[in-house]
């Protein structure tokens, strides 16, 4: 497969003072494909027309809408290249071990490219090139779903923006072992980018793909308004995880994510969150067809004064269908988390399987966990359970590690991880897991 | 130097209440001995105590391990120090897998700056898991998650074996064991035993002492000990039960 990095000109275009008034990508580019611009300008107007989310919002309660805001965030700007070469090697020295791909945007603009493992069949392109020259292979399923569980506002906002990120399609029946690794960094006062992740996985073929969101410079004001869009066709297999270890302090992460799952088809996702000062979750998981089975994860480690919001929706709206999710929460400090789910069996989809489980670890007096589950059945022969908790370690758990020598905070901490291991080693591929592991063990002893 | 574990005139209370009322009694290295006695005697809150679980409170006495004073250990001092307690019930750690869990342990007794050797690490842990008839899965298994009964007792000699202690309590290790469990228990235990080591085995039924033969047998009731024997004593229970001696005047 032939790789064109794109150029910084191709990508982005430079920043409106105020971008709020005026789309954060210009139509300069004329090269793009006419309904691609029309829907990005009407995505534009969706985003104008839409309230920003208030108290009264349902989606949002709990939440903290100081930390929602659009005003005062310009496109990211192009790195200079020293700061460029240094980031590619960043990225070269730290990702999982095997790979089938790997891609590095920083501050949407291409910087890394290679595909060692990738079959000649499967397509891995980053979107701004796809929409220039291939624009009717990603036409059918680019941006066309447009609701979420709250964040619509987001959600056009990222329609009306992106360029950045990876179209990843496997052709039916093809295999891709390793996963495609997509890095997207972030840097600037005031930066903000729009990574886009569409997977398309046609009949019987399969493919893990693997973003992670770092800060180029901890600390700064960034924002990034994320979407991953999964689309298994008949016995098609996605693996999708995030990892968003971004600066604790500054960093504001959204990431809208959408499932579609055919008849037989198996999609997998996982978040790990470590870093951002507040990050929004959403997560649409739609089994259509009879057989599909989607399971989502989440690992996330949450302390100072953090807030992990996440909503998610397990929507079954075929006979068959199968879904499982696993939620868990590490809270230190007076960090907070809001968890919303809920499992939708739409009429008809009888002998639906769903679970919900949201499990909250609590290291501190002071943390806030929010557990909402919910449950909406229409169908017959379903088998459903919902549940959340929330605890501390048990003392019982810390004794049986101290009466074997281990000390009682190293007792302490290798309960924690366990707790969050749970989670990551429902992902498949050992080493992405053991990437993911070694990033939340690394956390950890910051939290100490 | 005394070498052995050495408990005088314990009385410990949880809650408030006394169980243990002035308990003593000496395990010599290289010596197994069986504390036997019917229910609620004090039997498990004696290996609690020796442990070190703060819910229970040491009012008076002590407990000796060689010339270490244990009460004045941590529970995981203790542990490091050579004392080793197989639980009644051993608690299951999700996410923490067997073989973390025990590289922890002995990683817990290297001196700073020294790591576990993996290879060495693995190697002899695979062999001890081959003598208990263990799976390999159970190295990536979480601690005790999941295992059945017979499973978790396997486990808890695991973890003895591979800590080799000087002092282990193995407190009512054969209950919910079926009888080929119970003979690979008590083989690993009975590899053990040697010159070095000093047993405490707590248990209800004489069956496991078939398989462990005691040199000396205690009796325990009403948190003292009130009778102590050769290992023909734990047959004698087994026949009589324990009104024959519970009803004597306690033995001094």
């Amino acid at each position: 497969m032939s790789m064109v990095l794109t150029s910084p000109e191709e990508t982005t275009s430079r920043p409106a003072a105020d971008w709020c008034e005026a789309p954060p990508v210009t139509d300069a580019d004329a090269k793009l494909p006419e309904w691609y611009r029309s829907l990005r300008a009407e995505a534009w107007e969706r985003f104008r027309g839409t309230p920003a989310p208030a108290r009264t919002n349902q989606a949002w309660r709990f939440a903290d809408l100081k930390h929602v805001r659009f005003e005062g965030y310009a496109p990211a700007l192009p790195l200079a290249e020293s700061v460029v070469a240094d980031l590619v090697a960043r990225a070269v020295g730290e990702r999982p071990a095997d790979y089938a791909a790997h891609f590095v945007f920083a501050n949407s603009r291409l910087i890394h490219a290679e595909t060692p493992g990738l079959p000649e069949a499967a397509l891995c392109l980053p979107v701004g090139e796809t929409l220039l020259t291939q624009p009717e292979r990603i036409r059918g399923h680019f941006l066309q779903h447009e609701d979420f569980l709250g964040g619509e506002k987001f959600a056009s906002l990222h329609a009306a923006a992106t360029l950045s990120g990876l179209f990843v399609c496997l052709p039916k029946g093809c295999v891709v072992t390793h996963p495609v690794i997509v890095h997207h960094f972030v840097g600037g006062d005031g930066a903000v980018i729009f990574p886009h992740t569409l997977v398309v996985a046609e009949d019987q073929s399969s493919v893990s793909v693997f973003d992670l969101f770092e800060s180029i410079t901890p600390g700064e004001e960034t924002l990034i308004v994320a979407m991953a869009d999964l689309h298994a066709d008949h016995g098609g297999r996605i693996q999708y995880a995030a990892l968003q270890d971004l600066g604790d302090t500054g960093a504001k992460h959204v990431q809208l994510q959408h499932t579609r799952a055919g008849r037989d088809a198996s999609v997998k996702v996982g978040f790990v969150n470590l870093g951002s000062g507040w990050i929004r979750n959403e997560s649409v998981n739609r089994m259509v067809e009879s057989g599909a089975d989607c399971q989502i994860f989440a690992a996330n480690l949450a302390n100072g004064v953090q807030e992990y919001d996440q909503r998610t929706l397990q929507s079954h709206e075929a006979q068959h269908t199968t879904s499982d999710l696993l939620f868990k929460n590490a809270l230190y400090d007076r960090s907070r988390t809001i968890f919303s789910g809920l499992i939708q069996v739409q009429p008809g989809a009888h002998h639906t399987d769903s679970y919900q489980t949201c499990r909250n670890l609590l290291g501190s007096d002071e943390a806030e966990a929010n557990s909402m589950p919910g449950l909406e059945i229409d169908a017959d022969q379903v088998k459903c359970s919902h549940g959340s908790t929330s605890g501390t370690i048990s003392d019982e758990e810390i004794f049986y590690l101290r009466a074997r020598g281990i000390p009682s905070e190293d007792a302490r901490k290798m309960i924690s991880l366990g707790f969050l291991h749970e989670a990551i080693e429902k992902l498949d591929g050992e080493a992405l897991q053991d990437f993911l592991f070694a990033r939340v063990e690394k956390k950890f002893a910051a939290i100490g | 130097m005394s070498q052995s574990l050495r408990i005088e005139n314990l009385h410990a209370s949880v809650d408030g209440h006394e169980i243990l009322k002035g308990l003593s009694l000496e395990v010599p290295k290289g010596e197994v001995h069986a504390i036997m006695g019917p229910n609620g005697s004090g039997k498990s809150t004696l290996s609690k105590v020796i442990a070190g679980h703060e819910d229970y409170v040491v009012t008076e006495g002590s407990i000796y391990l060689d010339d270490v004073n244990l009460l004045e250990l941590e529970v995981d001092e203790r542990s490091r120090a050579g004392f080793f307690l197989a639980f009644q019930y051993p608690h299951e750690i999700p996410g923490v897998t067997n073989a973390n869990f025990l590289r922890a342990a002995r990683q817990a007794r290297l001196p700073k700056g020294e790591e576990v050797d993996a290879v060495a690490f693995y190697r002899e842990m695979y062999a001890k898991m081959d003598q208990l008839g263990m799976d390999r899965k159970f190295t990536g298994r979480s601690v005790n998650e999941g295992f059945s009964g017979g499973e978790k007792k396997r486990n808890e000699i695991l973890q003895m074996m591979m800590l080799e202690p000087k002092y282990a309590v193995l407190d009512e290790t054969d209950s919910g064991l079926d009888i080929d469990a119970l003979k690979i228990v008590a083989q690993g235990v009975n590899a053990m035993r040697s010159p070095e080591r000093g047993f405490l085995i707590i248990t209800h039924y004489q069956r496991l002492l078939d398989y462990i033969v005691p040199d000396v047998v205690h009796v325990l009731h009403d948190g003292r000990i009130i009778h102590t024997g050769g290992k023909e004593l734990a047959y004698e229970l087994e026949e009589k039960g324990y009104d024959w001696i519970t009803k004597e005047p306690a033995a001094a």
